[in-house]
């Protein structure tokens, strides 16, 4: 298979760079910065003392023995990356890019954040490294996520309540490359999934792809083989390319990205972009995305703040068009499901957007032989959601 | 193909200004803010006012590159379903209204890409659309888009802003009817300084290139469009117009302020012009 992205940015006929000629040159210099560092041994080695000493890795390939007998199929193993510091796999790409950051010396750092995760991670990164920290996140999601507003303003970040469109996470996406526009000259944006203009989707999946060569030299030392499937939650992304990516060439490893259907993919309620999105131009980059005949976006709904995003990564658009990876949906009420089976027989609770993992495993693990083998990659924990959760299991809220 | 570019209505415009050495005053407006009917009788004031080329502003979910008063015009136009095809069809009643001077379309990519670039293309010429500025669409990415624009006589122009240096002449290798100069570092909108080294930056361009310069995001005042005159070939006023709109919006909907609220505009543009 060709490596992808080629120069321009491009997989396939996805990606490329759709940005305000401002930023033309602020990601050109990001890009030559990137592969100036990107073999360097000294910025690896201080990005996995970071990922070693601070954040916990590596993270534990788990084999989820009571849950693997529930559904009595194939045999289940989760990547923990929940067990991260700050409780998902957005460190992983926060630290990375946060020592780059350093580097190229700069010493503020703008995110945009959905959940929330990838904003106290990059909240964490900054104080780790003494750098200034604003964080966009939509008015609706600070709502949703009040404890991660706090932990991010515990961290010593600003957040920024993002007032305009939906007020989700696309609309922080916008508010965030907007700020970058005006404050390029000193001002490193940390993006937070495989999106947006060239370099980030390569950028974000190489210090994300950690996930996945733990994984196949976990399952090698497990099982003395690769894996039959790996499944992996998508909104943007990252932890599900992350995975996906150190497998591509294994073309006996099927590659399972699960979106959220939310209130059903026939209705307008749901951020099913590889079900029913078309082709366009969105946040600075060519893939499937939900929008009308006219190419408006349109809003997306989940109930995971995190896959709540009417666009998807250029690599995955990729994967899909060459039929190497597979996208399913998972509605709120099946991921709510999944989450409460996962808690009760393996006593952990998985973030809302990992949950939809779950929830596809349990329709296609049963199908599968026991002598079969998948690794769901559990990119969060649900300690976020757990208020929000309470609110549908208890308070007779409606999805 | 030649002559369809020659004759190209804002290329008159900018050579009939440079020969009586005036700069054009080019307005900004969202088209179908508040309602189709309404921009055409703002294109109409507009004229009257003194306005030499006019930005039609595609509405868009997703406007990248612009500031909140813009950001607030496309979300009121949206609610009406303003699409491409009704933009141009509001161009050409301004048109058979007799409006005459050249149209320039403003628009995020995705919309014309999803009409398809062919048929996007060939509606422009039917709509006398002169030129074409697509703000996320990068000298790299554009290569199709300046082809299909030069086989059917509408100009692609670009934007250089103050970090573009080197990739300057770059973008000015391939400029057509004019070059957008960006003053500032940011999105649209009103603002009262502009990136120090403007001058430099809008100077470097000039350098450059035989096209006209224009120089627009930030400039809202009689003042600024002054200031700039003095150095380039046009200024673009977009969010102060705009927002002039928004303010006039409870008198241009109603049936006997709406006059007035037209006039506020024309008023606030003429202002903009220097005699």
């Amino acid at each position: 298979m060709k490596q992808v992205p080629d120069e321009h940015g491009r997989f396939g006929p996805f990606g490329g760079r759709y940005v305000p000629e401002t930023l033309m040159n602020a990601l050109i210099e990001l890009e030559q910065s990137y592969r100036k560092y990107q073999d360097d041994p000294e910025f690896l080695e201080e990005i996995g003392y970071l990922l070693k000493q601070y954040s916990g890795r590596e993270t534990p390939l788990y084999y989820a023995e009571r849950l693997t007998k529930h559904l009595g199929g194939a045999k289940i193993y989760l990547k923990r990356e929940d067990l991260n510091h700050t409780g998902a796999h957005k460190i992983n790409n926060a630290i990375g890019q946060g020592i780059l950051a350093k580097r190229m010396g700069k010493q503020k750092v703008i995110a945009e954040t959905g959940a929330g995760q990838h904003g106290v991670a990059t909240a964490t990164v900054a104080a780790l490294l003494g750098m200034e920290c604003k964080v966009f996140m939509g008015e609706e999601d600070t709502k949703r996520q009040q404890l991660n507003v706090f932990r991010m303003k515990l961290l010593g970040a600003e957040v920024v309540p993002v007032m305009s469109g939906t007020r989700t996470l696309k609309d922080a996406c916008n508010e965030a490359l907007r700020y970058w526009v005006s404050h390029v000259q000193d001002t490193f944006y940390i993006l937070g999934s495989a999106t947006g203009p060239h370099p980030y989707p390569m950028m974000v999946r190489n210090f994300q792809r950690i996930i996945g060569d733990e994984t196949r030299r976990q399952i090698l030392e497990a099982e003395g083989r690769l894996p039959d499937m790996l499944v992996a939650a998508v909104g943007g992304g990252s932890n599900a390319i992350g995975m996906f990516y150190p497998f591509v060439e294994d073309s006996d490893v099927r590659l399972v990205g699960v979106e959220a259907a939310g209130r059903g993919v026939d209705t307008d309620y749901h951020a099913a972009t590889m079900t029913k999105g078309t082709k366009g131009v969105f946040q600075g980059s060519m893939s499937y995305l939900l929008q009308d005949a006219y190419g408006q976006v349109l809003p997306a709904h989940s109930i995971s703040a995190g896959l709540d995003y009417p666009g998807i990564g250029p690599e995955h658009s990729y994967l899909k068009d060459i039929q190497r990876a597979e996208y399913y949906p998972i509605t709120d009420q099946e991921a709510l499901e999944a989450l409460q089976l996962l808690s009760r027989l393996e006593g952990i609770i998985p973030a809302l957007e990992s949950a939809h993992a779950v929830a596809q495993v349990a329709k296609l693990a049963p199908k599968m032989k026991q002598d079969e083998v998948l690794v769901i990659c559990l990119s969060g924990r649900g300690d976020k959601d757990v208020e929000s959760i309470m609110a549908y299991t208890e308070g007779g809220a409606e999805l | 193909m030649k002559e369809a570019v020659s004759n190209n209505l804002m290329e008159q415009t900018f050579r009939r200004l440079r020969e009586a050495g005036e700069t054009a005053l080019m307005p900004f407006i969202t088209v179908g803010d508040p309602d189709p009917d309404t921009t055409v009788d703002i294109l109409l004031q507009l004229e009257q006012a003194g306005a030499d080329i006019v930005e039609l502003g595609v509405p868009y979910s997703d406007p990248l590159a612009d500031g909140p008063v813009i950001q607030r015009a496309s979300e009121r136009a949206l609610v009406h379903g303003i699409t491409i095809e009704t933009c141009l069809e509001t161009a050409k009643k301004a048109r058979n209204r007799g409006v005459t001077m050249p149209f320039v379309l403003f628009t995020y990519y995705n919309p014309m890409l999803q009409m398809g670039l062919e048929q996007f293309f060939t509606l422009l010429r039917q709509a006398d659309i002169s030129g074409l500025i697509v703000p996320d669409l990068p000298f790299e990415e554009s290569e199709e888009v300046l082809r299909l624009g030069d086989e059917h006589g509408i100009l692609l122009v670009p934007l250089v802003a103050p970090t573009s240096s080197e990739r300057i002449s770059l973008i000015l290798s391939r400029a057509r009817g004019f070059v957008y100069c960006v003053s500032s570092l940011g999105v649209t909108g009103e603002r009262s300084d502009f990136h120090k080294g403007v001058d430099d930056f809008i100077a470097s361009v000039k350098a450059g290139t035989d096209l006209p310069v224009a120089v627009g995001f930030g400039i809202s005042n009689g003042e600024q469009v002054q200031r700039f005159s003095r150095i380039c070939d046009g200024t673009v006023v977009g969010s102060a117009i705009v927002r002039k709109i928004e303010d006039s919006l409870p008198l241009l909907q109603s049936k006997d302020q709406r006059e007035q609220g037209l006039l506020q505009i024309r008023d606030f543009v003429a202002q903009l012009k220097i005699r």
